[in-house]
């Protein structure tokens, strides 16, 4: 005899269930965390050096790195700078999921930090659907990339709390239109705080430093 | 082969339909019906080939999926006009606003199964 078993439930519901773990884990130490998606070459690794950089005395930033590959490229990067750093290879897997980031908080000493900073692994589609725990979900756009990405890639725009967007020195080079572009964005999420950057001139830094410093929440 | 992430959809969709078959003392599931919105990224042939691997020796082992897509509608908040997207995001074709809502098509449900029960 078949019978009918009502389910009604979303699919990510377990991957939102650790996510909500590790949201408390890092509120229970006061550490404000962010997950800085990005298709691969926008330059994830290059603003994150550079927001790193530029933090005020008194911010204690970790970082973790998502890459597909078994690589420490970027880890290496991060720890050059003194910062500690942890590598997740996801084995192939092109996003990071809840129960990666709840493995790498496990190896950053959370009591001695107050911003933990991830890095996605480089995609548009497939971390969008992953809540991490974090506080805001950024995406980095980036010029060359061109201004139909919000339209071709609604979803990674829908749940962002921040946009940054990169490379604006190329836009004397490159045919981007920035309404186009801004339109799409706005649709999918209006009013969403929105910088652009150059991480090569450093252009647009000052703001989005601003931004981050008086988000950060006071240590406990 | 590159993982995508229709393979975690995948394993979520078997996790929850095998516990479902567990709670209902079923010896197996049948079908499984799911409500995937128009928005939300899922190639249907991806998850189908996932499934077929990895439902292997489970209670959901050959159950047929059935994928119930639903369009994106919009609302303006300007004029209220309701709109299915068909391409491309774009702004109301009605009066050219940008101010707009997502009433649908972002779902990612396993709406219910059917599971074979034995007397």
């Amino acid at each position: 005899m078949t019978q009918r078993v009502e389910i009604v439930r979303r699919i990510m519901d377990s991957n939102q269930r650790v996510a909500a773990g590790n949201r408390a884990l890092l509120d229970e130490h006061s550490v404000y965390a962010m997950n800085v998606m990005a298709s691969p070459g926008a330059g994830k690794t290059s603003f994150i050096m550079e927001t790193l950089r530029r933090l005020p005395p008194g911010v204690r930033p970790g970082v973790i790195e998502g890459d597909t590959a078994p690589v420490t490229i970027d880890s290496d990067k991060i720890s050059a700078l003194g910062i500690p750093a942890v590598q997740i290879n996801t084995g192939g897997d092109c996003h990071l999921d809840a129960v990666m980031v709840e493995l790498a908080l496990q190896k950053l000493d959370l009591e001695a930090l107050n911003l933990v900073i991830i890095e996605n692994v480089g995609n548009l589609i497939c971390p969008a659907g992953f809540d991490l725990g974090t506080h805001a979900n950024i995406v980095i756009a980036s010029i060359p990339e061109g201004d139909d990405k919000p339209y071709k890639y609604p979803n990674i725009y829908r749940g962002l709390d921040v946009l940054i967007i990169n490379k604006t020195d190329l836009l004397p080079y490159i045919d981007f239109r920035m309404e186009y572009f801004s339109q799409g964005v706005e649709i999918l999420n209006p009013g969403l705080k929105i910088f652009p950057v150059s991480c090569k001139t450093g252009e647009g830094f000052e703001a989005w430093m601003d931004w981050l410093t008086r988000t950060l929440p006071p240590k406990a | 082969m590159a993982r995508m992430h229709e393979l975690a959809v995948t394993e979520s969709i078997l996790e929850i339909a095998n516990r479902a078959a567990l709670d209902n003392c079923a010896s197996r599931v049948t079908d499984i019906y799911l409500t995937i919105g128009q928005l939300s990224s899922i190639v249907d042939d991806s998850v189908q080939f996932y499934w077929d691997h990895i439902s292997q020796g489970t209670p959901s082992a050959g159950a047929v999926l059935h994928f119930q897509r639903v369009p994106a509608r919009l609302r303006c908040k300007s004029c209220g006009n309701e709109y299915e997207l068909n391409e491309e995001l774009m702004p109301c074709p009605n009066c050219g606003s940008i101010a707009l809502e997502i009433m649908s098509g972002e779902e990612l449900l396993v709406d219910h199964i059917e599971v074979l029960k034995e007397e």
